[in-house]
């Protein structure tokens, strides 16, 4: 018989399986439902909710000082940056203006934090694709940064360093120095980063022309971050919508048009450079000013709706809160990247391996509190 | 654009729509619910608009209505806009789907579903995607009670 003839003969079937929730590639409890034809996917429904607390209901019962606390819990690898968020739509209820220096030193830490969580995810993007190596190269550096954050303010992940008008407290007084002596040995690393695996055939072979998202798609589905800008959409809020020290830095925004793996995992690897340059050019000028601006015991937003975005390391946060004048706000919303983000899975998996979702997940970079909430 | 040649072209697509930017830094439009499938397809394919990002969908409770608020960007002009629509009907509230207009309502739109008992006609797939199938009531609305689980002050 002829290839055809055997391929004629042979019935197949669709038939589902589970991916998750505990699974090794979805760093997290995500389900996956896969319809599969053989090895071919027909089609991905992400089940979510198994990390899911109802934040923002808890929210609608805290105060604002409180809330802050919470968000550490959703994406936690950007930890700093979702306080940011919240803090600033607060101030911006309130019409506060932190001073420079707090400016400064938020932009420092959420670039240290962007850092901290693109050598995470450069990790165990290696480690999904077989390659155990850059796990421990990633987690080595990574260990220093968590190092400045403990002397900083006391926790390695979860910091609650930001609070509605400023920093919990000053920087530790061997900040500037531990961090210029981090950039200084990161620089050397990046280099040896891109040796180990972005020069690697093998994983060229497994990321090129896979999981293919077009620019209008990405608009579409509320595609942000990385994932965005690996194919042609400019949507870095930095650039866009500059809050904290962003207007007074000089930095490139990545983009890159190929919309495959291969182009998203470029993306992180030259914002690492990005993101040095940045903490680089702030290290040396932290102006002097106040830490924390005066806000009362108990903050009362004035009635209204605010929204303030930030760039976390996944994309775009935004944060909604509807204020009706008490100490409690009437709504909160978060809009996390992750959520938006796996919305496209479907849609750029079908037809495709298994083995290539697992490369096409390992490059959207999700963290699975921050879709559940 | 400013929000008031914003204001003007969209005042022509539909009518009995309300404009404010009272507590808000967007222009916000309130739109009936009949309209909201026609108005944001127009919104989208505008020339002159070209909203074609939905960077959030919002789920609310404004007791007694429901409703949901739509913050839209265009991605070529940069100008944004905010649309509410509201549904008085507690019982069996209902709206139209945006899911063909802008794709990431899909998500959203099940999200709203499945904290606020919002169905969504032509929605390709309406389920339970957070909570578990058999749960009772929709958390996020204002007269959820749930005794076991929520701490009340």
């Amino acid at each position: 018989m002829t290839d055809q003839q055997v391929q004629n003969k042979i019935k197949t079937e669709e038939y589902f399986i589970n991916m998750g929730p505990q699974h090794p590639a979805a760093h997290g409890v995500l389900r996956l439902i896969l319809t599969i034809d053989g090895e071919i996917i027909k089609n991905v429904e992400p089940d979510l909710g198994y990390i899911h607390r109802s934040i923002e209901k808890m929210c609608e019962r805290d105060s604002y000082q409180q809330i802050v606390h919470l968000t550490d819990r959703m994406d936690y690898l950007s930890s700093h940056i979702n306080n940011e968020a919240v803090c600033l739509t607060v101030e911006k209820g309130l019409e506060i203006e932190v001073s420079d220096r707090v400016k400064v030193i938020r932009t420092i830490i959420a670039e240290l934090t962007r850092i901290a969580s693109h050598c995470l995810w450069w990790g165990v993007m290696g480690m999904d694709l077989g390659a155990l190596t850059t796990y421990f190269y990633a987690f080595r550096d990574r260990e220093m940064i968590n190092d400045i954050f403990e002397e900083t303010c006391g926790a390695r992940l979860t910091m609650n360093y930001n609070v509605p008008g400023g920093l919990m407290f000053d920087i530790h007084p061997n900040f500037v120095k531990r961090t210029k002596d981090f950039i200084a040995q990161f620089k050397t690393k990046i280099p040896e980063y891109n040796r180990l695996l972005t020069d690697n055939v093998i994983f060229h072979k497994r990321t090129k022309g896979v999981g293919i998202l077009t620019r209008e798609d990405a608009i579409s589905f509320g595609v942000s971050g990385p994932v965005a800008r690996g194919s042609g959409f400019s949507s870095d809020v930095r650039k866009h919508h500059p809050y904290s020290a962003y207007d007074r830095v000089d930095f490139k925004e990545i983009l890159f048009t190929e919309g495959d793996t291969f182009a998203r995992y470029q993306v992180r690897m030259m914002e690492l450079w990005e993101s040095v340059s940045i903490i680089e050019q702030l290290i040396d000028n932290i102006p002097e000013g106040e830490i924390k601006a005066a806000t009362k015991a108990v903050i009362k937003l004035p009635k209204g709706e605010f929204y303030q975005r930030v760039e976390t390391a996944r994309g775009e946060l935004g944060v909604y809160i509807n204020s009706t004048g008490n100490k409690n706000p009437y709504r909160v919303k978060f809009r996390s990247p992750g959520f938006s983000n796996l919305s496209i899975l479907n849609h750029i998996s079908k037809d495709v391996l298994i083995a290539d979702l697992v490369a096409t997940m390992a490059s959207f970079d999700f963290v699975i509190p921050d879709i559940d909430r | 654009m400013t929000n008031e040649d914003l204001q003007n072209i969209i005042t022509g697509l539909g009518t009995d729509l309300e404009f404010t930017t009272e507590g808000s830094e967007f222009l916000n439009v309130i739109v009936p619910k009949e309209q909201l499938h026609s108005i944001c397809s127009q919104l989208k394919s505008h020339p002159e608009l070209k909203f074609d990002y939905a960077f959030c969908i919002t789920g609310m409770d404004w007791v007694p209505a429901l409703g949901v608020i739509y913050h839209l960007n265009s991605t070529e002009f940069k100008h944004e806009i905010v649309v509410k629509v509201m549904v008085d009907d507690r019982e069996n509230p209902t709206l139209d789907s945006v899911h063909d207009i802008w794709q990431t309502a899909d998500f959203h739109e099940l999200e709203i579903f499945d904290f606020f008992g919002i169905k969504f006609n032509n929605h390709p797939k309406l389920r339970r995607i957070f909570l578990t199938p058999e749960w009772e009531g929709f958390p996020l609305r204002k007269d959820y009670v749930d005794e076991a689980n929520m701490i009340i002050k």
